[in-house]
């Protein structure tokens, strides 16, 4: 082991005399930059703890000259938040759905939050602009409803939710699984769901079907959905006859829906939303281009 | 100019004095295959659940091969299979060198260590696949796959301090100083977060020791510490050992090395908080993790310029040496995220930066820039002298290589910052009314673009190391590439080629 001191010819560097395998090491001093910008981050943190919640002790911590945390600036942006709003929400509290809308700035206002509150909210389900999905979940930007679209049949839907076994008060309608039951025979529901494609002049209706399915739609179907397949939204029974569709619009899927129905479920937001928000919520989905 | 007047004793040629040691190199070529296979397998996930997020389909609507279930298969192969058995195998080679010692413990504890740890990686890859986890980032494995590493890991310890305290050298060499504070310190990370008790005797559930933001913290406390003393520490130890002997160089400053290693090792292990900015973790706990991050930025920076400063005098090397230029280019990105790492601690930025992308790119560019490169350097280094050849089977591919995985490092880093920058601005933005801008979704769907340009950075990056396995299986079959300047056709005895000045 040769503890020597040399000289490296390439930098005029001393070694520090150790070797390794090889390896030495040159006798650099620390480079200066390196050592004020290491001081640098020392004072910034020392400063850093007198401003700053830093210190702890047994029960409490020092909470910094500066007095300030994350909760205290957490409240304080809220309430900055609302007071920019404080004007325009005490407004729509006030105003009936019927005024907002009628007002251009709250009917704006209104329209932006609402927006907001959908995007956090409905987005998932009914995508982004009311788009719906295929699946179950309906469109809300065009003019068919399944449980009305005016202001106040929109307001409740929001409030009380479909089927939300959580809410005594929740939307219900529930179709009898036909083929399940053993209501229908399976050449019955093959007939109704020829006969239910022509309600809306679909293309695959087979015409002889069709008039045997026609008397059994009379008997089974036209009480909930309507003599001519119009929907009851009282009921909250789909129109058949707009060629709209929430589980797909082949005979096989609609024949399948007969005998084994899907029924969708949407939460209820009173309680979850403050009123506010659902009134936003309300005239968002009645802009969105279907409202009646 | 070639050999540089200091530092070329020993280097290349073993002096008398280290023939007579008959070195443990059985258990090194293991772990040094095992790297590269692992290497491959990590890349390959990581790209695979890359496309899963640009192409959702491809999680295949199959419980065990969804993006959270193969995510931490990534993450784990990536860290503790790939780097880990870099870590292994420089580690076990450079003690036994530096001290002149074989190692502690005989050839069966040595093979122990290597058999236990593969089976740890595969027990735990299985297990993650299966939906068995403990649902703590990079600390997944339950509480079975916890006490087998254990095990393992006494041993390592054993083996390696048991080696340095055999040594033949005076002194211990700077390289061994960081691979056991990585050894000691992943240790007590190691028994410390995986506090818990298991449900049943031959179940594999277990629940945490601690509850709430306390088991936050020993959550975070453990994950900072997984990155500065596994992915930091450790292959800073590979660092001082094959940049110098690459380079032919002295190590440039011995003062340095020894105020960044004690600074490094004090003031990381407090710097976990920073991962719980803003969530109900104490301001004061808070202050703590920003704080020592920042102060963290000098130490990590000391190995970055003990690192590359070591080149001083020898920078032609760099245009003539592939495998030295992956080793200076890792030390670059060490030194690129371990500044961008103090600033995403400071509360404010992390306030932007955190739960975005810009974390997953500064996490890659560590990883992939700075641990694979390290790692790409050494084992290029290791391949020929463990297998006895003269060079590799081909210079020109390891420039490939070079240029290939740090085109893919460079895609996927920018596309993450603009991702990650983008993401955070659009969840904070605010209409002219108030309220939120955007809804989650749009964010996703903002972020698309970007999500594709990472993943065909990762092909790229995985083509990279698909490369150098073929390289390094026609090193070790005795295969030479006839490429001009290879050193490997120079004369018998001759130096390393170099160009004519």
């Amino acid at each position: 082991m040769p503890t020597k001191v040399e000289k490296d010819a390439l930098t005029g560097r001393e070694t520090t005399g150790h070797e390794w395998d090889g390896i030495k090491e040159l006798n650099n001093p620390l480079p200066k930059w390196w050592v004020y910008v290491f001081y640098a981050t020392i004072a910034f943190s020392l400063v850093y703890f007198v401003l700053y919640p830093s210190i702890p002790w047994i029960n409490g911590y020092f909470p910094g000259i500066l007095g300030d945390n994350q909760r205290l600036t957490l409240e304080r942006q809220m309430q900055e938040g609302f007071e920019a709003q404080a004007g325009l929400r005490t407004a729509i509290n006030q105003a009936t759905l019927e005024e907002i809308v009628a007002d251009p700035q709250l009917l704006a206002f209104a329209v932006a939050g609402g927006r907001a509150a959908f995007a956090d909210n409905c987005v998932p389900c009914h995508g982004l602009g009311g788009a719906g999905q295929a699946g179950g979940y309906p469109v809300l930007a065009d003019d068919a409803w399944i449980w009305g679209g005016t202001l106040a049949a929109i307001s409740e839907t929001l409030h009380v939710g479909i089927r939300w076994e959580e809410e005594p008060l929740t939307r219900w309608a529930e179709m009898p699984a036909y083929g399940e039951l053993g209501i229908l025979t399976p050449e019955q529901i093959s007939d109704v769901a020829h006969y239910v494609l022509t309600l809306s002049g679909a293309d695959g209706a087979d015409a002889q079907a069709a008039a045997r399915g026609a008397e059994t739609y009379e008997w089974e179907c036209a009480a909930c959905h309507g003599a001519a397949g119009e929907g009851i939204q009282d009921l909250g029974a789909p129109a058949l006859s707009d060629a709209i569709w929430l589980y797909g619009g082949g005979h096989a899927a609609i024949a399948a829906q007969i005998a084994n129905p899907q029924h969708g479920v949407m939460p209820a937001w009173g309680g979850r939303l403050d009123d506010d928000t659902i009134k936003m919520l309300t005239v968002y989905v009645h802009a969105l281009g279907g409202g009646q | 100019m070639t050999a540089s007047p200091v530092a070329v004793a020993g280097a290349g040629v073993d002096s008398p004095a280290q023939a007579r040691v008959a070195y443990n190199e059985e258990v090194v070529r293991l772990f040094t295959i095992a790297t590269v296979f692992w290497g491959v397998i990590a890349f390959a996930a990581g790209t695979f659940i890359a496309f899963q997020l640009a192409y959702p389909v491809l999680n295949l609507g199959l419980e065990w091969t969804t993006f959270g279930r193969l995510r931490p298969v990534h993450t784990s192969a990536a860290i503790f299979a790939f780097g880990g058995s870099a870590l292994f195998a420089t580690s076990l080679y450079v003690v036994q060198r530096t001290c002149k010692a074989t190692l502690f413990g005989g050839r069966y504890l040595a093979l122990f260590v290597f058999w236990g740890y593969q089976l740890f990686i595969v027990l735990a890859a299985s297990g993650y696949v299966l939906g068995i986890t403990q649902g703590r980032e990079y600390a997944e494995p339950e509480w079975y796959v916890d006490l087998w590493l254990t095990v393992v890991w006494v041993a390592y310890l054993v083996v390696f301090a048991g080696t340095i305290m055999r040594r033949k050298e005076p002194h211990i060499y700077v390289a061994n100083w960081f691979y056991l504070a990585f050894i000691l310190t992943i240790a007590v990370l190691h028994l410390g977060n995986n506090l818990a008790v298991p449900v049943s005797f031959f179940g594999a559930k277990s629940y945490s020791l601690f509850s709430g933001v306390q088991d936050a913290l020993t959550q975070w406390w453990y994950g900072h510490n997984a990155v500065g003393f596994f992915l930091t520490a450790g292959f800073l130890g590979i660092m001082y050992y094959f940049v110098p002997k690459r380079a032919e160089r002295p190590v440039y400053s011995y003062r340095l090395s020894i105020v960044h290693f004690w600074s490094l090792i004090f003031l990381y292990i407090w710097a976990g908080p920073h991962h719980l900015h803003y969530t109900a973790l104490p301001d004061w706990s808070q202050t703590l993790g920003m704080t020592f991050s920042l102060m963290l930025w000098m130490p990590s920076w000391g190995g970055m310029i003990n690192g590359i400063m070591t080149l001083s005098g020898a920078w032609d090397k760099l245009r003539t040496d592939p495998v030295l230029r992956f080793l200076v280019t890792s030390v670059g990105f060490y030194g690129m995220s371990t500044f961008e790492g103090p600033l995403m601690s400071i509360r404010q930025v992390n306030a932007l930066s955190h739960y975005t992308d810009w974390t997953v790119g500064h996490v890659h560019s560590g990883a992939l820039g700075w641990v694979a490169f390290v790692s790409f350097g050494a084992i290029y280094y290791l391949v020929p002298k463990l297998w006895k050849r003269r060079e590799l089977y081909s210079m020109k591919l390891v420039g490939y290589h070079f240029w290939i995985a740090t085109i893919g490092i460079v895609l996927y880093i920018t596309a993450m910052w603009v991702s990650g920058i983008m993401q955070g601005l659009m969840w904070r933005s605010y209409d002219e009314l108030g309220f939120l801008q955007f809804s989650f979704i749009e964010t996703v769907e903002a972020m698309h673009p970007f999500y594709v340009i990472r993943a065909l950075g990762g092909v790229l990056f995985l083509i990279g190391a698909l490369i150098m396995a073929y390289n390094l299986i026609r090193t070790i079959r005795g295969d030479v590439r006839r490429e001009a300047g290879h050193p490997a056709l120079a004369p018998a005895g001759g130096v390393r080629a170099q160009p004519a000045e």
